[in-house]
C-alpha cells in the first residue's frame, strides 16, 4: 500500500498539472500585454487603431487596414463556409444513408487534420490560378480567393458543431410536426433547422474565429498589401499575416507594434470565444 | 386475464424514429407545394455534402498527382543543400518535435485530467477556472502561441531560436487537446471499477494507476495521435520559436525546421516549386496515416465498449 503521505503529494502534483493551464493563459496574457501595451501607448491608441497608414520605416504604425482585413476574411469565409457547412450538417443528420455516414464523417474529420501550409499550397497553385482565369487582369490573390480557401478550412468546424446542435434538439419537435401532416423535408427545414438556430450561430462564430486566427494559408493567397481593401479582389493583409511577414526583421518600436498587433488579435479572438462559451452555456 | 392483455397491446411504445406516413395526408394541395420546396432543399443538401467530399478528394488527388513524379530519392538524402532541397532533416526534426512535445504535454495533460476527474469536486471554482482556461487555450490562434513562445522561451528564458523553445510552445498548444481527450477517456471508465478497487482495499493512487488508467489507455492514445497530427501540421507557432533552418537538430538547443515549416519556406522562396510539391505529398501522407490510425483506434474503442 502506498502511504497516505505519498497520496497527498501525488494529489498536489496532479492539481499542479491542472494549475499549469491557468498559469499558461496568465503567462500568455502577461507577455503579450507587457510587450505590446507600451507600443500602443507610445504610438497613441488612436493612431494605432484608427489609422490605416502602415509604414514602419517612416514611423507610421496604423493597423486599421489589418483589422479590416481580418474582419473581411472572417465574414467572407463565413459567407461561403456557413451555408455549405450547415447544409452538409443537415444532410448528415437527416438524409445520409447509413452506409455513407461513416465515410463522409471521416472525410470531414480528415479535412480538419490537413495542415494549413498544405491548404495554402493548394490555394496558391489552384485557387489563385482559377481567380486569374475568371477575373482577367487581376493578380488572383485577394479577399475572394482567401475567403474561399478559408471557407474550406473552417468547414469541418461548422459541420461538426451544427450537426451536434441538430442532433441535440428535442425529437418531439420532429414528431409533432410530422403528426400535424408536414412532410420529412418540410419538418427538417422549417422546424428542426430553426430549432437549432442558436447552435448554428455558435458554429458560425467558432468558424469565423478560426478564420481570423489562421495564418499560413492566408499568407499565400491574400496578396498581403497593408491597405484598406477597395473591392473583393483587392489584396489584404490580416493581423496574423502582418506579424509573420515582418517579425523576422523588425526591431525596436516596429517589433513592439507587431507584438501589440498580436495582443489585439488575442483580444479579438477572446471576445469571440467568450461569445461562443456564453451561447453554448445557454444551450445547456 | 384477457382485458389486461389488451391494455398492454394498446400501450405498445410508438417508435421514436421517423417513419414514412402510411397514408398521404388529406391536405394534398399544400403537401405538394411544400414537397417541391422540400425536394429542392433536399437536393441542395446532398449537393453540399457531395461538395465537401469532392473538395477533399480533389485536394488530395491534386497534390498527389502533381507531387508524386517529383518525389525522388534525392529528396530523402541526409543533408540539405541549395542544389538538393532534401526534406530528411525536416522529417527528423518533426519526429523529434513530436516525441519531445508529447513527453512534456502528455504527463501534464493526463495529470490534470486525473485531478479534474478523480480528485476535484465537480463544480468547484478551481475546476471551473481550469476548464475555462483550457478552452481559452484551445481557441488561441497558433501565431499568438508563436509570439508568446518567442517572447517567453526565446527571450525571457534565453533559449533563443531553438527546438526547445518550439517544443515548449507546442506543449502548451496541445495541452488542452490532451487534457480534453484524457478527461473523456477517464470519464468513460465505469465508477463500479473504482468502487471495486476501493472495496479490495486499494488507495486512490493504486486505483488510478492500476485500474483506471489501463482502462482509459486506448482513449488517451487516440488523443496522443490527434496531438501528433496537430504538431505535424503546425507552422505559425514554430517559425519564430524553432526557426526555419533545414538541418537536423539532434541538440535541442539548435534551431530546426519541421516538415510543415520546411514546406512553407520552400513555397515562400518560390524557387523549388516541384520539390515543394513533393514535400507536400509526404506531409499529406503522414497526416492521412495519423488520421486513419486515430479513426481505427476510435472504432476499436466503440466496439470494445
Amino acid at each position: 500500500m502506498v502511504s497516505s503521505r505519498k497520496e497527498t503529494w501525488l494529489q498536489i502534483l496532479f492539481a499542479g498539472c491542472a494549475a499549469l493551464c491557468i498559469l499558461s493563459v496568465a503567462l500568455i496574457c502577461w507577455f503579450l500585454f507587457a510587450n505590446g501595451l507600451p507600443a500602443i501607448v507610445k504610438i497613441g491608441p488612436l493612431n494605432f487603431l484608427g489609422s490605416a497608414h502602415w509604414a514602419p520605416s517612416q514611423g507610421h504604425y496604423g493597423i486599421l487596414a489589418m483589422i479590416v482585413g481580418s474582419i473581411c476574411l472572417g465574414l467572407g469565409s463565413a459567407l461561403f463556409g456557413v451555408p455549405l457547412g450547415v447544409l452538409t450538417a443537415v444532410y448528415l443528420a437527416y438524409y445520409c444513408p447509413k452506409k455513407l455516414y461513416e465515410p463522409l464523417k471521416s472525410a470531414i474529420d480528415l479535412l480538419a487534420g490537413i495542415p494549413s501550409v498544405v491548404f495554402g499550397f493548394f490555394g496558391l497553385v489552384v485557387l489563385v490560378g482559377w481567380m486569374q482565369k475568371v477575373f482577367v487582369g487581376s493578380s488572383g490573390k485577394g479577399i475572394l480567393c482567401a475567403s474561399l480557401l478559408l471557407a474550406i478550412m473552417i468547414l469541418p468546424t461548422i459541420v461538426s458543431v451544427s450537426e451536434n446542435a441538430l442532433q441535440k434538439i428535442d425529437p418531439s419537435f420532429y414528431e409533432a410536426s410530422r403528426a400535424l401532416g408536414a412532410g420529412h423535408d418540410h419538418t427538417v427545414f422549417f422546424v428542426c433547422l430553426p430549432a437549432a438556430a442558436r447552435g448554428i450561430g455558435t458554429a458560425a462564430i467558432l468558424g469565423i474565429s478560426r478564420a481570423i486566427g489562421e495564418t499560413m494559408a492566408v499568407i499565400m493567397v491574400a496578396g498581403n498589401a497593408a491597405i484598406l481593401p477597395a473591392s473583393i479582389l483587392s489584396p489584404v493583409r490580416t493581423l496574423t499575416t502582418g506579424i509573420v511577414l515582418e517579425m523576422s526583421y523588425a526591431s525596436g518600436l516596429h517589433r513592439q507594434a507587431l507584438i501589440a498587433m498580436g495582443a489585439i488579435l488575442f483580444v479579438l479572438i477572446l471576445i469571440m470565444n467568450i461569445g461562443f462559451f456564453k451561447a453554448r452555456h445557454r444551450n445547456g | 386475464m384477457k382485458p389486461s392483455l389488451q391494455t398492454t397491446a394498446v400501450l405498445q411504445p410508438v417508435p421514436l424514429t421517423p417513419s414514412k406516413p402510411r397514408k398521404k395526408a388529406r391536405v394534398n394541395l399544400t403537401e405538394k407545394k411544400t414537397d417541391r420546396i422540400g425536394l429542392a432543399l433536399r437536393t441542395l443538401c446532398s449537393l453540399a455534402a457531395f461538395c465537401c467530399a469532392a473538395i477533399l478528394v480533389g485536394l488530395i488527388l491534386y497534390i498527389v498527382i502533381n507531387g508524386l513524379p517529383w518525389l525522388t530519392a534525392d529528396l530523402f538524402s541526409w543533408t540539405y543543400t541549395t542544389q538538393n532541397v532534401s526534406m530528411m532533416p525536416a522529417i527528423i526534426n518533426t519526429v523529434l518535435m513530436i516525441i519531445a512535445t508529447l513527453a512534456i504535454a502528455l504527463p501534464v495533460g493526463i495529470g490534470a485530467a486525473i485531478y479534474l476527474e478523480e480528485y476535484a469536486k465537480p463544480g468547484s471554482k478551481f475546476v471551473e477556472l481550469v476548464s475555462i482556461t483550457a478552452q481559452t487555450l484551445a481557441g488561441i490562434p497558433s501565431i499568438v502561441f508563436g509570439l508568446f513562445g518567442m517572447l517567453f522561451f526565446g527571450y525571457a528564458l534565453h533559449m533563443g531560436l531553438s527546438m526547445l523553445s518550439g517544443i515548449l510552445t507546442l506543449a502548451i498548444l496541445v495541452l488542452p487537446l490532451i487534457l480534453r481527450t484524457s478527461q473523456e477517456a477517464l470519464h468513460a471508465v465505469p465508477t463500479s471499477m473504482r468502487e471495486a478497487s476501493f472495496a479490495l482495499g486499494a488507495g486512490w493512487v493504486q486505483t488510478i494507476f492500476k485500474v483506471v488508467l489501463p482502462q482509459a489507455a486506448t482513449g488517451i492514445f487516440s488523443g496522443v495521435l490527434l496531438a501528433s497530427g496537430r504538431i505535424l501540421g503546425e507552422s505559425a507557432a514554430l517559425i519564430y520559436t524553432s526557426g526555419t533552418l533545414a538541418k537536423a537538430a539532434f541538440n535541442l538547443f539548435d534551431p530546426g525546421a519541421t516538415l510543415s515549416v520546411h514546406l512553407y519556406k520552400l513555397l515562400n522562396e518560390g524557387l523549388y516549386t516541384h520539390q515543394a510539391n513533393a514535400t507536400a505529398v509526404v506531409l499529406l501522407a503522414f497526416c492521412i496515416a495519423m488520421n486513419l490510425a486515430q479513426k481505427m483506434l476510435e472504432r476499436k474503442m466503440t466496439k470494445g465498449l
